[in-house]
């Protein structure tokens, strides 16, 4: 059915508010490539990012640094 | 129901070893502080033109200097969110993760508000009003017709003015919720949980009106 009607309902179900979120984020993205069941260990999490765009395009953005860190430079000797 | 973020310390965590070597070096002092403060400028400038890069398309007529002024900026605020957040990396991901997340959020943010500049952000009922008076009206290009009538009713009739605005600014204009959050002199955190006590309004509404069995995000897909 239409992005509005998601738009408008949102996910309906419990979720993380956005504070939250952005203390799980980097802790979401490290699970998800190590492939461990993220949504169980953060629930909430998934809802959330259903739910608001800004916290989606966030999480998008980090989980494609995140999975390309093998060109990150190396840490402080 | 919106689940805030956890207080209190959590337990002791292992850091892997390269995030060790991060914290360590940026909580030493003089040579080899500066100098691990400035390959982390190096890795969130990286992250942050990344980012930036993602978003190219929504700032099509932008000159690349421009979008580099972005980066620095971003990656400039980045650094000194990190720094002065540095006691709050608790182990539970990799430290350039935890690192990302600042440039990425500071990035996008500065993406956004670049954007919407010199756009009008539609906050008068005057404004949108069209949107859900008009006949036939946006939302009721839903699928559902009289779905899309009973929302243009709850919208109008069983929300608070507050979250009438933010409804129909966020989820029916499209408007950025940091640049509504900016305007608005409010941060996105706050926006976020008038949305949604607005779309739990809107449910209930529309139970009341005898749309029990609302569509779950699966079935809108």
């Amino acid at each position: 059915m239409s992005g509005l009607l998601n738009r408008l309902l949102g996910p309906g179900e419990p979720e993380l508010s956005c504070e939250a979120c952005f203390d799980e984020l980097d802790r979401y993205v490290d699970l998800e490539l190590a492939g461990a069941d993220a949504d169980r260990e953060i629930p909430g999490m998934r809802a959330h990012l259903a739910g608001c765009p800004a916290c989606a395009e966030e999480h998008l953005g980090l989980r494609a640094l995140a999975a390309a860190d093998g060109d990150a430079p190396e840490a402080p000797a | 129901m919106l689940i805030g973020p956890k207080r209190g310390a959590s337990g002791p965590v292992q850091l892997d070893e390269e995030s060790r070597a991060w914290v360590s070096a940026l909580t030493a002092h003089g040579f080899q502080r500066d100098q691990a403060v400035t390959r982390l400028h190096d890795l969130l400038l990286r992250a942050a033109r990344s980012e930036v890069g993602r978003r190219r398309s929504t700032l099509p007529h932008l000159a690349a200097i421009e979008l580099d002024d972005l980066v620095v900026q971003a990656a400039d605020d980045a650094l000194f969110a990190v720094l002065r957040r540095l006691e709050d990396f608790r182990g539970l991901s990799r430290f350039t993760t935890w690192a990302y997340k600042f440039a990425v959020l500071e990035a996008g943010v500065k993406v956004q508000r670049r954007a919407w500049q010199g756009r009008e952000v539609p906050l008068e009922p005057s404004h949108w009003s069209s949107v859900v008076d008009s006949d036939p009206s946006p939302l009721e290009a839903v699928e559902h017709h009289e779905l899309g009538a009973a929302i243009r009713r709850a919208i109008l009739s069983d929300l608070t003015e507050r979250q009438r605005t933010v409804l129909v600014a966020l989820a029916v204009e499209g408007v950025s919720i940091d640049v509504l959050a900016e305007r608005l002199q409010t941060t996105r955190g706050a926006l976020y949980k008038t949305l949604h006590d607005a779309r739990q309004r809107l449910r209930a509404a529309l139970v009341a009106y005898g749309f029990g069995m609302l569509p779950t995000p699966e079935d809108r897909t």
